[in-house]
């Protein structure tokens, strides 16, 4: 028998095993990829051409001027792709153990924080490509942000997309059944989604509600939009940095304690792991 | 190191109030058939959980090639390959990119993984469905994909956990074939879980679990004795014909 401990290049093999297969997967659900596409972008032609007409948006930071608000709502479309990604591989999760397949990751020999890991950063690549695809077709809709600054959103995207898939992750976890995931849609995305900024400033809803400014505020999926926003325009919103990295450390940290085979719930209930 | 492939010694498991191993301890020789019998809900699965860490045992010991599982579980893991009672293949994938995935989860290099793709689809005859997706697969061809995943690695020993349930009678007869040419032809170690006393020979291990507990272990042969392995089994159990 030869020796088995592994090699740099064995967990590099390992990462892009799972990277292939979720890259895979998401090539034969082309109507995944068009869903995915096709939600923000009719919130970008429908929705936002009617707001424009009845949302007055005063100048904003990062923006030096006043902005339409196909200008203003795109980056939170942007991390609604990464938002409904995150959950799409919580699914996935969810699926793969109803299955079975989820116990092929989790007999692999390296570590599970590791395959976790690998398996947050291949989503979050696939979310990357959808938001780029995105972010194509809306320069045409005259949403066009400095050049640069379609390179300076890809470390928020990363960021952001790792934010929102360490919490797909973690809620994976919990959810025992595929049916109990319309609650997820109901209590998670929904919520977070308008209770953010990504739809109107936080002054707009300061303007309605203190408590619900406030509820915005600390919501994590504001920071990402805000993260993405800045970087867009080539400006680092540091508040929400720091608030993107605390949930991603978080929610990941989560989620290797509930899977892990000693600690989580998996081993203090019986269930399919 | 130890001369068996897996040695599990006082293993108990509980979930929540209810104890679904009890001081559980077996030993499987080296290219050796051991078969686990038990009913349904007698504990196989929670074992094989155990075994592949899907859970960690928080008593008791598990040894896999002389690997002690919670103190490397890496190099244990490494040595172990399964076959889970419910289908464990991505339904979206080719029979090769499941493999292929398989392998990179052991850290195998794509170069190195292709020749043993086609080594091991030849090993259960499926060489011409490599390309097919797993749904377009027979039942008796997945399970025997899920052998070959198994053996991608070249484990030191196999766990299959009911593999033949759900399978028609043909499909069962050249599952349990295949399995057993394994330990010939490439001397791997086999514990296979059932409830179905036929796929038992009298030359193998038997190991009888019931309720958690271990309640026999030797030679197939030895423990059916003049009675015959379904009236033991049935006597041991206490369970109605």
């Amino acid at each position: 028998m030869t020796d088995r401990a592994f090699p740099p290049r064995a967990w590099l093999t390992a990462f892009l095993g799972i990277a292939r297969r979720e890259t895979l997967r998401f090539v034969n659900q082309r109507g995944r990829f068009l869903a995915a596409l096709v939600r923000p972008l009719v919130w970008l032609f429908i929705f936002a051409a009617g707001f424009r007409a009845v949302l007055g948006l005063s100048i904003t930071p990062p923006y030096q001027t006043y902005v339409l608000y196909e200008v203003y709502v795109t980056p939170g479309l942007c991390a609604m792709i990464q938002l409904f990604n995150g959950m799409q591989s919580s699914l996935s999760m969810v699926h793969d153990r109803e299955t079975g397949a989820m116990r092929t990751l989790l007999v692999s020999p390296f570590p599970r924080w590791f395959l976790l890991a690998s398996k947050l950063v291949a989503g979050v690549l696939v979310s990357i490509i959808q938001v780029y695809t995105f972010l194509a077709i809306a320069w045409f809709w005259d949403v066009q942000p400095p050049i640069w600054g379609y390179l300076a959103v890809l470390p928020a995207l990363i960021l952001s997309g790792m934010m929102l898939g360490a919490m797909g992750l973690f809620l994976s976890s919990a959810i025992r059944q595929l049916e109990n995931f319309a609650g997820v849609m109901n209590f998670v995305i929904f919520p977070m989604f308008f209770a953010s900024s990504a739809l109107y400033p936080l002054w707009r809803m300061r303007e309605s509600s203190t408590l619900l400014h406030d509820i915005c505020a600390v919501n994590p999926f504001t920071h990402a939009v805000e993260l993405i926003r800045f970087a867009l325009y080539l400006q680092v919103n540091w508040l929400s940095l720091g608030v993107v990295l605390g949930c991603l450390a978080l929610f990941f940290g989560g989620a290797v304690f509930m899977y892990d085979p000693s600690k989580g719930l998996l081993a203090r209930r019986r269930g399919k792991p | 190191m130890s001369s068996a492939a897996l040695d599990i010694t006082d293993l108990s498991h509980q979930f929540g109030r209810r104890r679904a191993l009890d001081q559980v301890s077996l030993v499987v020789p080296r290219g050796n058939f051991t078969a686990l019998l038990g009913v349904n809900g007698a504990g196989k699965t929670t074992l094989f959980s155990l075994i592949t860490r899907l859970y960690d045992n928080r008593s008791g010991r598990i040894r896999v090639a002389g690997h002690d599982l919670r103190q490397n579980p890496a190099q244990a893991l490494a040595r172990l390959g399964v076959v889970f009672q419910s289908r464990a293949l991505d339904a979206d994938l080719t029979v090769r990119q499941n493999l292929s995935y398989h392998a990179s989860l052991h850290g195998i290099g794509r170069h190195q993984a292709k020749g043993r793709i086609a080594q091991v689809l030849d090993q259960v005859g499926l060489s011409q469905r490599a390309g097919d997706r797993i749904t377009a697969l027979s039942g008796g061809q997945q399970r025997r994909a899920e052998i070959a995943r198994a053996l991608i690695h070249r484990p030191d020993i196999l766990l299959l956990d009911e593999a033949t349930v759900g399978l028609d009678v043909k499909s069962r007869a050249e599952v349990l074939a295949l399995t057993r040419a394994l330990i010939a032809d490439h001397g791997v170690s086999v514990l296979w879980a059932t409830h179905i006393m036929d796929e038992i020979h009298p030359s193998d291990d038997l190991v009888i679990l019931h309720e958690g507990r271990v309640l026999r272990q030797g030679r197939a042969g030895d423990i059916a004795g003049q009675a015959g392995l379904t009236r033991t089994f049935l006597d041991l159990t206490g369970v109605s014909a």
